[in-house]
């Protein structure tokens, strides 16, 4: 009997770690690949394509973007500055309205809620928003194109920090600090916020990360001709896509163009474009989980 | 005395009011403003007349629209799409959040859920670059590693819409198993051990553990994820759709959902007429689905209902 639970355990630790072990090297091969390919000599990938083991390395791929670090290096610092504006103002934005609809005594409390939560259920269409945001607000080919539509404050954020707030901060705490006079800004500043550093570093990381890896909003809302100087890195990798050329057209080395390692710099591009969400992984996986499970719990 | 509770009232709550502000002002912005933009699929639209001047055209957008093979084509290719994706994730998902539970080593379990999510984190646009190493007619890993050493002859992936449906599952997969496994992972560790522990002294195999206690214990999680998954059935991931097979033309009658069509005849062919009623289309037929899931489930099982 005991002999029988001990060898059919250890049948499934073998299994399980067999499986997972499969799964992890499908997750992880693909990036590895992608790193091998932009270290791999442009002439040997055109006439092998791209493998593990490439018969000739070559750093050409990031010579090419040391020199054109114009082009990278801008793109890269709009990613930042995009990510830092929008996830800061995200947090303003949701973390006060939540403020306000999880104060039960607050009349209509319950109508801003249900105002937040039918825009899950229902919205305008793409178009109608495209139509909304170009030609009523203006905003295209300017930064507020990448901050501003969808992903400045969630319904689903709101949610989270709501029902964080009404769990973990007790209402006589708040009531006390308003009976010794401070006000419901100060309250808000001084004890909420404080309170719920927790639940906001979990939505900031995953509104930062949405921010990091967005794209659609400057395909929509950034054109060719007007927008390009705004261009984060995503965008310049869809760009790439798009057009593979990009870069050439858009640098002072035009005519070095014919010598351009093309099809390795894509992938060096890609490289640099996911080195730091690679980087920063370990950290802030822990918040990421924990970003995840929050999700999976109904209110 | 009323009046005076009343007016210490409103000073009492302006404050709150004021901070919601922001958010107000922001969801009428962006999507209460969006809704009455509803009307340009009634309209003729004009830009220099605007929404309002515009004229009405009535439903002919909508006839030209379901008059298209492409309105058929755009919705079998979401739904199909969605119920196969649902399906396959949640089976997968469940097996990796059950085996990762079972694994004894902290450190290896940790290790192998780590590397399972890393996929979910990265862009749509990284992904399609990933994938462009392996698919690439010339350069792509599947063609110049496996299939030649295979003497198998190289595939056009991307001119070829045969394969496409297999290749838009994997990758989805590929890149949102981890998260669905997250979820289930953490309903299985709060599964009470005692459970597990009894049924062992019982005699119980793993697997009559796992069939009688870890999957009926998951089903409210399950039912919560389904019924979140179903309600968004005529919506696509656009980012899969739309990078992964490079926006091809040759592809589209297997890559073609709502929202690459919407895009496409939005941005390529500047056609309001055709993309407004393709995304009012989407937006009033997913809002009726999710309502009537919920009613059913209002229904059948009140727990789980939505709202």
């Amino acid at each position: 009997m005991r002999d029988k639970t001990i060898r059919e355990s250890t049948v499934w630790q073998i299994a399980a770690h067999a499986i997972m072990i499969s799964g992890s090297l499908l997750a992880l091969l693909p990036f590895i690949l992608l790193v091998i390919a932009s270290f791999t000599d442009n002439q040997t990938a055109l006439v092998n394509g791209y493998s593990f083991f490439p018969a000739k390395w070559s750093l050409e791929a990031y010579e090419y973007i040391a020199r054109e670090w114009v082009t990278v290096g801008r793109a890269y610092l709009m990613t930042i500055v995009v990510t830092v504006v929008g996830t800061v103002l995200s947090l303003v934005l949701t973390s006060t309205f939540a403020f306000a609809v999880s104060n039960d005594r607050l009349p209509g409390h319950k109508l801003l809620m249900f105002l937040s939560i039918f825009t899950m259920l229902f919205n305008g269409g793409i178009v109608a928003s495209y139509y909304v945001y170009s030609n009523i607000f203006h905003i295209k080919d300017t930064i507020f194109a990448l901050i501003v539509p969808n992903l400045l404050m969630t319904p689903f954020n709101v949610v989270l920090v709501k029902n964080y707030y009404k769990n973990s901060i007790s209402p006589s705490i708040l009531e006390a600090a308003r009976i010794d006079g401070a006000s419901v800004f100060q309250v808000f500043h001084k004890i909420v916020i404080p309170l719920s550093v927790p639940i906001l570093a979990t939505i900031g990381l995953m509104t930062a990360i949405a921010y990091w890896n967005d794209w659609t909003n400057g395909l929509y809302y950034l054109t060719e001709r007007n927008g390009v100087k705004l261009y984060t890195i995503q965008l310049v990798l869809n760009k790439i896509n798009e057009n593979i050329n990009f870069l050439a057209n858009n640098s002072e080395l035009a005519a070095k163009a014919a010598s351009l390692p093309s099809t390795t710099m894509r992938m060096a591009i890609a490289v640099v474009g996911v080195l730091p969400i690679m980087i920063a992984y370990p950290f802030f996986q822990k918040y990421f989980v924990k970003g995840i499970t929050l999700g999976g719990v109904k209110e | 005395m009323a009046r005076t509770k009343k007016k210490f009232r409103w000073r009492d709550f302006l404050p709150y009011y004021l901070l919601a502000l922001p958010g107000i002002i922001y969801m009428i912005c962006n999507n209460y403003l969006p809704m009455f933009g509803i009307v340009i699929a009634f309209k003729n639209l004009n830009f220099r007349k605007g929404i309002m001047g515009s004229d009405w055209c009535g439903f002919d957008n909508f006839k030209f629209l379901f008059a298209s093979k492409d309105a058929w084509a755009i919705t079998r290719n979401t739904i199909l799409y969605n119920v196969a994706f649902i399906i396959l994730t949640t089976l997968i998902a469940i097996a990796v959040a059950i085996l990762i539970n079972e694994i004894k080593s902290r450190t290896a379990s940790k290790l192998y859920q780590s590397l399972i999510l890393l996929p979910y984190l990265m862009s749509w646009v990284i992904v399609s670059y990933l994938a462009y190493a392996m698919l690439s007619g010339e350069t792509g890993m599947i063609n110049n590693g496996i299939f030649k050493a295979l003497g198998m002859k190289s595939v056009s992936w991307y001119n070829e819409p045969k394969y496409w449906p297999f290749i838009l599952t994997f990758v989805h997969l590929w890149k949102t198993v981890g998260y669905a496994m997250i979820i289930y992972y953490s309903s299985i560790v709060g599964i009470s051990q005692d459970y597990f522990e009894a049924a062992t002294l019982d005699g119980a195999s793993k697997w009559q553990q796992i069939k009688y206690i870890t999957l009926p214990l998951l089903k409210p999680t399950m039912i919560t994820m389904l019924v979140l998954q179903v309600g968004r059935i005529f919506y696509s991931d656009f980012g899969l759709f739309y990078q992964i097979p490079m926006n091809s033309g040759t592809l589209y009658s297997v890559t073609r959902t709502i929202d690459v069509y919407v895009y496409n005849a939005l941005m390529k062919s500047s056609d309001f007429g055709m993309s407004s009623a393709a995304s009012v289309y989407q937006s009033i037929v997913g809002f009726v689905l999710i309502i009537a899931v919920n009613a059913l489930l209002r229904k059948t099982s009140k727990e789980n209902a939505l709202f």
